[in-house]
C-alpha cells in the first residue's frame, strides 16, 4: 500500500532522488510502523523530532507500534521553531 | 549596574531634550524595557487620550541586559497607546539600535507633545538635539537612514525611522531600525508620525556596566553554551529561520488562509523556508544568507534576493539587491492570508513593507479581508482604482503594498486596518482581529491555546504575548495537544508572565526555545542589583501583565473585548486535524480569569492588585 512521506528542513536530503515538494509516494507493507518506515529512509531517530501522521503528532513512545494506513501522510521535521 | 540610571525626555513642542534620573524604585519592580516603559506611560498619560493626539507619549526603552554581551541583548521596545488598537502598545525590535541607545547613555527616551514641524532626534553619547527633518519628510525609511548617515558623515549611526506610511497615518505603520528590523505592531509608527518625529539617530560608545562582572560572564557563557547545544537555537533557527514553520503549521491544519476561510494553503510549500533555500532556474536561491542582531548567537534572520527577471524588479534595480526577510509571519500574511503563492512577489512586498514602514502582518491580513469583500462585491474595482483584488493574484498584492506604503489610493483605505475597513463596507464580521489588531499566522481552531492567547492579549491579537505554539505544536518545553482546551488557561498564563519578564530584560524571546527563566535570572542578577531570581522574574511578568490590563481598562476596554471573531467561534475548520472544530474560547476564558486572580468580569481583584503592589 502507498503512503506519502514528507521530509522537511535538514531531512530533505533523505528523500529519494527526483522527489519534489519535499515528499515521496512510498510503497510500504501492511502493518509497517511509523518507526519502520522512517528507518527505511535512513532517518536517524534523534533527528525525527516532530512526527505527524495526517497532521497529528505521534509521540516517540508510539512510533514503533503505530501502524500506517493506505494514503496516510507521514510528515517529519528535525527540532525547529519559529515565531 | 546594567541600567544607565538615566532617561532622556524630549519635549517635541518646546524642542527641548532633558536628562532625568531613572526611577530606580520602578526599575526594581518592572525591570526595564516593556515593563518599565509601560509603567512610565501608565503614570504619565491619560489612557483615554486619542493615540494620535499630542497628549499621547512615545517611549523607546531598553532593558538592563541591552548592550551587554548576553546573547541577543540588543532589544528595545516602543511603548505607547496604539494607533491601530487604542490599547497599550509595546512593539519589540532587534537589530543594533537598542544597543546604541544604551551605549549613548540612556535606558529610555520619552517623546512627548508634537513638534511644530518635522524633526529628528540626534543623540551622540549623551548629547541630544532635535534637528530639522524637512529634507527627509516624504522619504522612505531606507532613504532617511542613508540620508541621515550621510548628513552627519557617520556610517556607524544607528537609525530608527518611519516611512511615508507613518507620516500619512497608516494605522499599522511601524518604526524600522537598521533598514529592516521593526517595532512592527499596533501602529507605533503612526504615533511617531503624528508627533512630526521622522527619525531617531544614535551614536553611543559609553559602554554598559554590570554589577558583578565575574558572575555575569559565567552566567552569560553558560547561556550561550545552552543556545549552541540546543538543536532549535543552535541549528534549526540559524539554518531555516522562522520560515520553517510554514509547512509545519500547514500540515497541522492551522495556517489561516484567505482571511481565515480556510486553515490550509495549497501553496504553502512554494512560500516556505524550503522554497527559499531551493535553487531557482538562474542557479541562485531566494535565500542569500542568515543574519544576526546585536550580540545574538542564534542568527535566525533571513536575507534574500529576488530573481532579477521577476516582474516586480526586472525594471527596478533598487530592489534587485539582497535585503531583509522573509520571516514566517510576513510570509504568511503576504502569502497564505491573501492566497498568493509567488515567493518573489512576497519577498518584494516584504521589502516594500520595510522600505515604507508598514507591519506586514496587519497589512497582509487586511488585504485578505479586502479580497474577501471584493469577491462578494462589497468592494469593486471602482473603489480600488481599477485593481482587481482577487485572492491569489500576486500583482494585486504587490501593487497594494506599494499604495499602502505611500498611503495613496485604496492603500489609504487598507491603511485603516481590517476593523475599520470592514466596518466601512458594512461587513465588520470579516475583520479577523482582536481589539482592532489582526491575527498573526496561527489558526485558533487548530491550536486552541492560541485562541485564548489572542483574546486576552493586551495589545490586540498577537502570537508573541504567549507563544503556546511552542508547546502545542513544537513540543517545547513539553508537548501538549493543540486540539483540546484542558490545561490551556494555565499554559497561556505561564507563557504570558514569563514572556513579559523576558520582554522587560533586553533579550530576545527566541532564547526561550532553549532557556527557561532559570537560565535568564543569573544573567540579570549578574548585571543588576536586586537579587534577581526566577520567582522574582515571574512576579515582574505578572505585574507587567496586570499593569497593561489596568491601562486598557482605564482606556475603556472590558471583558467583552476578550473576544474572537465569530468565524473562529462558529465556522468549523474545513480540513486537517481540526476539521469540524471551532475555537472553544468560552471553555478557557473563565478558568483563565480565575487563575489570574481576576473577577468573572475580567477585572483584577483587589487582592491580586495588592499582591502585585499595583
Amino acid at each position: 500500500m502507498k503512503v506519502v512521506v514528507k521530509l522537511y528542513a535538514m531531512l530533505e536530503k533523505y528523500l529519494p532522488p527526483g522527489a519534489a515538494d519535499n515528499q515521496a509516494a512510498t510503497e510500504i507493507a501492511p502493518g509497517d510502523s511509523v518507526g519502520r518506515v522512517l528507518a527505511g529512509f535512513g532517518l536517524p531517530p534523534e533527528m525525527c523530532h516532530l512526527v505527524l501522521v495526517n497532521g497529528v503528532f505521534v509521540p516517540p513512545s508510539e512510533r514503533m507500534t503505530r501502524t500506517l494506513k493506505e494514503g496516510n501522510h507521514l510528515a517529519v521535521w528535525p527540532p525547529v521553531a519559529g515565531g | 549596574m546594567a541600567w544607565t540610571g538615566k532617561i532622556l525626555r524630549v519635549d517635541l513642542a518646546k524642542g527641548t531634550c532633558k536628562d532625568e534620573p531613572l526611577r530606580m524604585d520602578w526599575a526594581k519592580q518592572y525591570l526595564g524595557q516593556r515593563g518599565l516603559g509601560t509603567k512610565y506611560l501608565a503614570e504619565e498619560i491619560d489612557p483615554k487620550v486619542d493615540p494620535l493626539a499630542p497628549g499621547n507619549k512615545l517611549i523607546m526603552a531598553t532593558g538592563p541586559l541591552t548592550g551587554t554581551n548576553a546573547s541577543t541583548a540588543g532589544r528595545y521596545s516602543v511603548i505607547t497607546k496604539g494607533a491601530l488598537t487604542g490599547a497599550i502598545a509595546c512593539s519589540n525590535s532587534g537589530g543594533f539600535f537598542g544597543n546604541e541607545m544604551k551605549n549613548a547613555g540612556y535606558d529610555m527616551i520619552i517623546f512627548e507633545g508634537r513638534a511644530p514641524k518635522p524633526v529628528y532626534l540626534y543623540l551622540n553619547n549623551g548629547d541630544a538635539k532635535l534637528v530639522d527633518a524637512a529634507g527627509f519628510w516624504g522619504k522612505s525609511v531606507w532613504d532617511t537612514e542613508e540620508g541621515i548617515k550621510a548628513k552627519h558623515q557617520d556610517p556607524l549611526i544607528r537609525v530608527a525611522s518611519i516611512g511615508v506610511a507613518g507620516e500619512k497615518g497608516v494605522l499599522f505603520a511601524c518604526i524600522v531600525n537598521d533598514m529592516h528590523r521593526a517595532a512592527g505592531r499596533s501602529g507605533v509608527g503612526a504615533v511617531m508620525g503624528s508627533k512630526n518625529l521622522k527619525a531617531v539617530a544614535l551614536r553611543g560608545t559609553l559602554g554598559v556596566k554590570v554589577r558583578d562582572a565575574k558572575a555575569f560572564m559565567a552566567a552569560v557563557a553558560k547561556g550561550k553554551q545552552a543556545l549552541a547545544a540546543n538543536a532549535v537555537t543552535g541549528q534549526g533557527l540559524p539554518k531555516y529561520g522562522t520560515q520553517v514553520l510554514m509547512n509545519v503549521i500547514n500540515e497541522v491544519g492551522a495556517l489561516p488562509t484567505r482571511n481565515h476561510r480556510d486553515s490550509q494553503f495549497e501553496g504553502a510549500n512554494k512560500i516556505s523556508a524550503e522554497a527559499m533555500a531551493a535553487k531557482r532556474p538562474d542557479g541562485k536561491s531566494n535565500l542569500v544568507t542568515n543574519a544576526a542582531c546585536f550580540a545574538c548567537t542564534i542568527a535566525c534572520g533571513r536575507v534574500s534576493q529576488i530573481d532579477r527577471t521577476h516582474y516586480t524588479v526586472a525594471e527596478r534595480p533598487k530592489y534587485q539587491v539582497a535585503s531583509g526577510g522573509l520571516e514566517y509571519e510576513a510570509a504568511w500574511a503576504l502569502g497564505a492570508a491573501t492566497g498568493v503563492g509567488d515567493l518573489d512577489a512576497l519577498t518584494f512586498a516584504n521589502f516594500v513593507c520595510n522600505e515604507q514602514g508598514i507591519d506586514p502582518i496587519s497589512f497582509g491580513a487586511t488585504l485578505g479581508a479586502a479580497m474577501e469583500l471584493y469577491e462578494m462585491g462589497a468592494i469593486t474595482s471602482k473603489d480600488t482604482g481599477g485593481i482587481e483584488l482577487k485572492f491569489g493574484d500576486p500583482k494585486a498584492l504587490t501593487e497594494m503594498t506599494e499604495l499602502t506604503g505611500r498611503g495613496e489610493g485604496f492603500g489609504a483605505i487598507l491603511g485603516l486596518g481590517s476593523k475599520r475597513m470592514c466596518e466601512k463596507y458594512g461587513k465588520p464580521e470579516l475583520s479577523m482581529a482582536v481589539k482592532g489588531q489582526e491575527f498573526p499566522a496561527y489558526d485558533a481552531r487548530g491550536i486552541q491555546g492560541m485562541g485564548l492567547t489572542y483574546a486576552t492579549s493586551n495589545r490586540g491579537a498577537c502570537h508573541l504575548r504567549s507563544y503556546t505554539v511552542s508547546s502545542e505544536i513544537l513540543g517545547v518545553p513539553v508537548k501538549t495537544d493543540p486540539l483540546v482546551t484542558e490545561g490551556k488557561a494555565a499554559l497561556v498564563k505561564a507563557f504570558q508572565d514569563a514572556t513579559a519578564a523576558v520582554d522587560s530584560a533586553g533579550i530576545c524571546v527566541f532564547t526561550t526555545f532553549a532557556w527557561t527563566l532559570d537560565d535568564i535570572a543569573p544573567q540579570i542578577d549578574g548585571a543588576c542589583e536586586g537579587n534577581w531570581t526566577t520567582a522574582k522574574l515571574l512576579e515582574v511578568g505578572e505585574r507587567v501583565w496586570n499593569l497593561e490590563r489596568q491601562f486598557n481598562m482605564r482606556a475603556g476596554f472590558t471583558a467583552k473585548d476578550d473576544m474572537l471573531p465569530a468565524r473562529l467561534l462558529k465556522d468549523a475548520a474545513k480540513t486537517g486535524p481540526a476539521k469540524g472544530l471551532v475555537n472553544q474560547l468560552g471553555k478557557m476564558l473563565p478558568e483563565y480569569y480565575q487563575l489570574r486572580g481576576w473577577t468573572p468580569d475580567g477585572v483584577p481583584s483587589n487582592e491580586t492588585l495588592k499582591r502585585l503592589a499595583l
